[in-house]
């Protein structure tokens, strides 16, 4: 029956378009979360949108399930194929529509990679905000998908607050439009509905973008503390200033010292903790916020603070910090990272948390963190071949999970629920709300075809592979934030 | 219109009324009141009393509100931390509520900076059509569990369910603004420094116009001392003057409580691209005694006409009707077979109104 299946998809699409067989698989059965594998039945490869479609139509007449692809760098197994399903990778649908420098607005196909918008808005002087540390491989469809962040949410906000407006082709097969040009819409917002949906409402197709002048100066200061409550403390103050910052990090010193050894990041000496802080906007701007924001450093206890004097210093303040988490990833032979929310006053309490449990749990825990909205990244790191190393991790990922939830945050910040987090959404969720989102679903795909097996808890269980480095941060492409 | 008016205090009050009701339709302080005007099938179940901030922590840039809560007690609370809702929030002094500017959608001049509020609401608690009182989204600045259904309620009218209480994220207030009144001579004029005024280095606070006066109105925001050289440059480019600080709040407030339209006339809000400003000033020129104010750079279109009128033909751009007369959508507006599915996902019985009524 599975081979038929097979044998009407290629009769559909123009030739070598379907892959199938265990050689072509295997570099589709797992995402960024490389503790999961499943064996799809086969992989399409579209060219076009129209085949797009004709392929969901197909799942959708057969009932097959399908899960969308973009690059495959989800870290919550959200690009996880469903076993005997059809992967639809969406790598060469990766055109620009349309780019509008004076309306501001860039219409792409939803494989384009991250960055290749930005670059194609580059020589109008305009970028494309959301920068996921995953951004030169991770796709604008995935970014919807997940309504990825990055390490300037706090004042640009998630990718849904630069979608204004998406065609896809739903589960069912309806094709839509949502949204448009405008910056604004009339009607409920189908846009911001569509996002952050984890493939469970159909594939995009194209996403129409908005784009921001670039910011004429960027002040980016780096900030060392003894202790890391002092540097958490040093964010609650620059809130507290009425300071709007465009990123506001924090690193730990298993962070510091894996960063050191990677990328040989130079940090002010004996720091338990970094802050990264930069304020960004009119020259005229700039300068009058950073003598606010020097004021503030001086008074907290800084030990050292520095200044990235031109561009390259800023580069290589954002290159320990963009590669913090792949770096940590090597001092390990595998981990976990988890994406938590919590309040941010309340972040000192919870990095405490994090400690005691992880020496309970004997295991390390390295913190690298976007502080400005609370949004948590511990790195837990266990070694796979003991025996209960990989429970003991998942262990502790689940305490400190329950601890987001307890302090009134949130599981996933940005990396989406997929299938590592499905099992918390019952904590927090109640059994109406999960429901009414299950009603929302079957909304947009009544079959139930369309990347089944995620955010909701589920009976079937992938099969558990080792965690680790995605394979392209082995090979040095990406690094995680 | 029925004359029943039920008005809950509690969000649990709110879902006893509902369940109570076979059709009802939400309203806050009317100050939309074509988004409301449905047949007299639907109990009316009011706002005004559900009431009150519920949580308000300046530290994290977010607070909970009762859905019935006024805008003006919202930025009054803010605005003792230095806080505000970047978007402007519109007809705030006429009393609208904070539920009801979700459920309508709309936003005012801020929204150039920042956002509009779909940037800025982060979770609800609502009512769906089975009576049941659920929390979507969350409390936190930044939460990516779940479907995005308080970005689905912003525009929605009050057809998909009832919002009890909302949870927004906020700024800190830029600590000094000034606004520039600029000349232009025509609607292509006038297009061309919205365009090129939005493709700046300066950053502009809000970029709005009024195409009857041929002028542009743009805000900075931010240190004092920044703001007296970027308003230079911008003099360098077009002719204008600086408003003074009374003038400038008189202007944010006639476009933030649409005070410039026809008392007891009808509003449009059209949602348009930057290009198509001389369309929509043409489309307009045409209407006996119609007005308008262009927003957000060029985003938004709100236009006026006097009692009792509307356009004949749809309007060539998604368009919904605030207030007065004419049909809900005077646009075009597209149906999907997935806006009924969603209807029925959210309010199987059809309590509340069909979108299109
Ligand atoms: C090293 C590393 C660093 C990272 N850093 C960050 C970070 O800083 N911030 C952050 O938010 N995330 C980060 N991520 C996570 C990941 O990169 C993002 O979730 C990204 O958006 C996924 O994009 P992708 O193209 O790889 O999507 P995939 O992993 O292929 O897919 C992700 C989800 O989107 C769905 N999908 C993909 N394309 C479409 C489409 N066209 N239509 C509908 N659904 C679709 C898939 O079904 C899946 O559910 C990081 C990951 C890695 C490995």
């Amino acid at each position: 029956m599975a081979s038929d299946a097979i044998k009407r998809l290629l009769a559909l699409l123009p030739p070598g378009r379907v892959l199938a067989g265990a050689a072509h698989m295997a570099a589709y059965e797992s995402d960024g979360l490389t503790a999961f594998r499943a064996a799809p039945l086969a992989v399409v490869v579209p060219e076009t949108q129209d085949e797009v479609i004709a392929a969901v139509r197909f799942c959708h007449a057969e009932k097959l399930p399908f899960v969308a692809r973009g690059s495959g760098t989800s870290l919550s197994g959200g690009s996880l194929p469903v076993t005997n399903g059809i992967v639809i990778t969406l790598n060469r649908l990766n055109r620009v529509v349309r780019l509008d420098p004076i309306e501001r607005v860039a219409v792409v196909e939803s494989g384009m990679v991250n960055t290749h918008v930005t670059l194609a808005a580059q020589p109008y002087g305009l970028h494309f905000a959301p920068d996921p540390s995953s951004q030169s491989i991770c796709t604008i469809g995935g970014n919807v998908a997940f309504n990825s962040g990055g390490a300037h949410c706090l004042k640009y906000g998630m990718t849904s607050n630069h979608v204004l407006g998406l065609k896809a082709v739903l589960a069912t097969g309806e094709v839509v439009t949502f949204g448009g040009s405008s910056r604004e819409q009339v009607g409920p917002d189908w846009t911001g509905l569509f996002c952050g949906n984890e493939g469970l409402f159909g594939i995009a197709l194209e996403v129409t973008l908005q784009l921001l002048p670039r910011a004429e100066m960027f002040h980016t200061v780096l900030a060392g503390y003894a202790t890391l409550e002092a540097a958490g403390e040093a964010v609650s103050a620059v809130i507290a200033s009425g300071l709007l910052p465009g990123a506001i990090e924090i690193m730990d010193a298993l962070a510091l010292e894996a960063a050191v050894a990677a990328v040989h990041a130079d940090y002010p000496p004996n720091s338990a903790a970094v802050l990264i802080v930069e304020l960004e906007g009119p020259r005229e701007v700039v300068a009058a916020d950073r003598v606010r924001l020097e004021k503030i450093l001086a008074g907290s206890g800084a030990m050292e603070v520095r200044v990235a004097k031109d561009a390259a210093e800023r580069l290589a303040i954002w290159k320990g910090r963009k590669s913090a988490f792949s770096a940590v990833g090597r001092l390990s032979p595998d981990f976990i990272v988890q994406d938590g929310v919590v309040p941010r006053r309340k972040l000192g309490e919870a990095l405490k948390h994090i400690g005691e449990y992880a020496a309970e749990a004997r295991l390390r825990v390295a913190n690298v963190f976007h502080a400005g909205d609370g949004n948590l990244h511990p790195l837990i790191m266990y070694n796979g071949r003991e025996p209960d190393g990989l429970a003991r991790a998942e262990a502790l990922a689940g305490k400190i999970l329950r601890m987001c939830i307890a302090m009134g945050g949130s599981i996933t910040g940005e990396h989406g629920v997929g299938v590592e987090k499905r099992d918390y959404m019952p904590e927090m969720f109640t059994v109406d709300e999960l429901d009414c989102m299950k009603r929302v679903r079957a909304a947009f795909d009544p079959e139930t075809i369309a990347n089944p097996g995620k955010m909701f808890p589920a009976a079937e269980a992938p099969v558990l592979a080792q965690h680790g480095l995605h394979p392209l941060e082995k090979a040095g492409v990406i690094s995680r934030e | 219109m029925s004359a029943t008016i039920h008005q809950p205090t509690t969000p649990l009050e709110l879902a006893d009324a509902i369940r109570a009701a076979p059709r009802a339709i939400i309203v806050g302080a009317g100050t939309k009141p074509r988004l409301s005007r449905v047949s007299e099938d639907f109990a009316r179940i009011a706002t005004t009393k559900l009431r009150g901030i519920v949580e308000y922590e300046p530290s994290e840039f977010t607070f909970t509100a009762l859905a019935g809560t006024p805008l003006r007690e919202i930025s009054a609370a803010l605005a003792k931390c230095g806080q505000y809702l970047p978007f402007d929030p519109l007809f705030a002094e006429a009393g609208a509520t904070i539920g009801g500017t979700v459920a309508a959608g709309v936003s005012g001049p801020g929204r150039f900076r920042f956002g509009g509020l779909r940037d800025f609401i982060l979770g609800v608690r609502f009512v769906d059509g089975d009576g049941r009182l659920m929390r979507m989204g969350g409390k936190v600045v930044k939460n990516a569990a779940g479907f995005d259904l308080p970005k689905f309620f912003v525009g929605s009218l009050g057809r998909f369910g009832a919002l009890a209480e909302v949870t927004f994220k906020v700024f800190p207030r830029a600590q000094a603004t000034r606004t520039l009144r600029l000349l232009a001579r025509d609607a292509t004029a006038l297009t061309k420094i919205l365009t090129d005024a939005a493709n700046t280095r300066w950053e502009l606070d809000a970029l709005d116009a009024t195409p009857g006066e041929g002028f542009v109105y743009a805000r900075l925001a931010g240190p004092e001392e920044a703001l007296e050289v970027l308003a230079r440059e911008i003099f360098a480019r077009w002719p204008g003057a600086t408003l003074t600080a009374e003038a400038a709040r008189q202007l944010w407030r006639e476009a933030g409580e649409c005070a410039w339209a026809h008392a007891g006339g009808t509003l449009v809000k059209l949602a348009i691209t930057p290009s198509a400003v001389p369309a929509v000033v043409e489309a307009v020129s045409g209407l006996p005694e119609a007005r308008s104010w262009i927003s957000a750079g060029g985003n938004v279109a709100w236009v006026s006409l006097p009692p009792g009128k509307s356009r004949a033909t749809p309007w060539n751009w998604p368009a919904v009707t605030m207030r007065g007369a004419g049909p809900l959508w005077p646009g075009s507006p597209v149906n999907y077979n997935v806006f009924r599915a969603m209807k029925t996902a959210l309010d199987p019985q059809g309590r509340y109104p069909a979108l299109d009524s």
